[in-house]
């Protein structure tokens, strides 16, 4: 990769690493089916701020990490991340230009289509906890996504991501 | 993830990717750990002194126990040498620690901070802690593990009621922490404050562990099968250290060798 071009690749990472901290840290059991999709949310950011830097294969990987960190089945997340990361990449353009709210939306929407493909591999695999318990994440995640935006927009500002 | 599913080859993957997600694991767990350690150091000179005295007297119970429980061991032996069965060794065991972290939501599981770098374990090795079963090992990465609970919906656990021996399958419940015994008719002798411990029928885990106690017993003279759920011994959710047992061959039913592909694995 070009480094004079591309800079801040530390603090993608960074972003991920700690996406799957927030992912995996233990949170009372009421709480604990409100927890967002930290790491689908950072890489849809990523997807829509550096196109050419952050695509269908980082989700991939992303997703097999977080395969691991929660024991599923390997490669369930990836999918759902990497097909997540694909429609990011096809409407990044639109979405940069919603306002807030719209974005939140569409967010929230990504997110539902990553819960269902899970939900799809694990009624196949037997394992169903039923549908709307697995949409929370979704509503979360939607609600959380302004913080991450404008967090993660000042960041990349800052040390000027390209 | 059909391979994953049905076949065992992708287990170099998962371990490799495990390697590099422990450390993120350990470090999530280290506020917790922390928090336990600042609770232990700063703990009063009184609090402390009376925890000691409370642990000799629980010791030199225990240990009164176990000098009886020795003669019943010897006598047991000799008894079976008698009948001319085979005898029971006690088994291995390693100590571990869990991890605090979360894994999928809805699934009950733990992650152990032990892997195949520290001994010999293998998938389906039997976990439990000081007062019960607590489930198995699904996952052997190489610094870590993955254990399911008892009250996952896809666990099973053959058991036997302590007071009579009738034989029955506990199913997980998920969420609620429960167990429940499907399949059992209306007329099964099974009381509410039942003991239940492992039979050793399926060759995970080795018979005579107490794993839970019956709380509920509903009959429905409509319904073909009782409803009764019972409550895992094991505090699933609080213990921090847990053993892992490597069950020796001995301890698995004494049927015509039932069990040999389970003791391949064995080391």
């Amino acid at each position: 990769m070009n480094t004079g071009k591309h800079r801040g690749g530390w603090l993608i990472l960074f972003s991920f690493v700690l996406a799957l901290a927030l992912t995996i840290v233990p949170l009372p059991a009421m709480l604990e089916l409100f927890r967002p999709e930290w790491l689908a949310m950072v890489l849809i950011y990523w997807c829509m701020a550096v196109p050419t830097r952050v695509g269908v294969s980082i989700g991939w990987l992303v997703g097999l990490m977080l395969d691991v960190s929660r024991d599923a089945l390997l490669g369930q997340y990836a999918l759902a991340f990497a097909l997540i990361a694909f429609l990011t990449l096809h409407l990044h353009q639109r979405l940069r230009v919603f306002p807030i709210w719209q974005q939140a939306l569409s967010v929230g929407l990504l997110v539902t289509l990553e819960c269902l493909i899970v939900l799809w591999i694990k009624g196949l695999t037997g394992q169903s906890p039923g549908i709307w318990k697995m949409l929370v994440p979704a509503f979360s995640s939607l609600l959380f996504w302004p913080v991450i935006y404008l967090l993660l927009r000042y960041m990349r500002r800052a040390y000027q991501v390209s | 993830m059909t391979l994953d599913h049905r076949t065992d080859y992708v287990r170099h993957v998962r371990a490799g990717i495990a390697v590099l997600v422990y450390p993120l694991q350990y470090l999530v767990s280290m506020p917790a750990d922390f928090l336990d350690w600042t609770g232990e150091t700063l703990a009063s000179r009184e609090s402390l002194q009376e925890q000691n005295a409370d642990l000799q007297r629980e010791n030199q119970a225990l240990r009164s126990q176990l000098h009886k429980l020795t003669f019943i061991e010897a006598e047991n032996r000799h008894l079976r040498e008698l009948l001319q069965s085979s005898k029971r060794i006690g088994e291995r065991v390693l100590i571990a620690e869990l991890l605090s972290v979360d894994l999928d939501p809805y699934r009950k599981q733990v992650v152990v901070n032990k892997g195949h770098q520290d001994d010999l374990l293998y998938p389906g090795q039997p976990v439990v802690d000081a007062y019960g079963v607590m489930g198995k090992l699904v996952h052997v990465n190489p610094f870590s593990s993955t254990a399911m609970l008892i009250t996952d919906p896809n666990h099973a656990l053959p058991i036997q009621v302590n007071r009579n021996g009738l034989r029955a399958v506990a199913v997980g419940m998920g969420s609620e922490g429960l167990l429940e015994l499907p399949h059992l008719p209306n007329n099964a002798d099974i009381k509410e404050g039942d003991l239940l411990v492992t039979s050793g029928l399926g060759c995970v885990f080795p018979a005579g562990y107490p794993a839970a106690r019956v709380t509920e017993v509903t009959t429905n003279p409509s319904l073909p099968f009782a409803r009764i759920v019972a409550q895992p011994l094991a505090h699933l959710d609080r213990s921090r250290e847990v053993l892992l047992v490597w069950p020796s061959s001995e301890t698995l039913p004494e049927m015509q060798k039932p069990c040999s592909f389970a003791v391949e694995e064995t080391p």
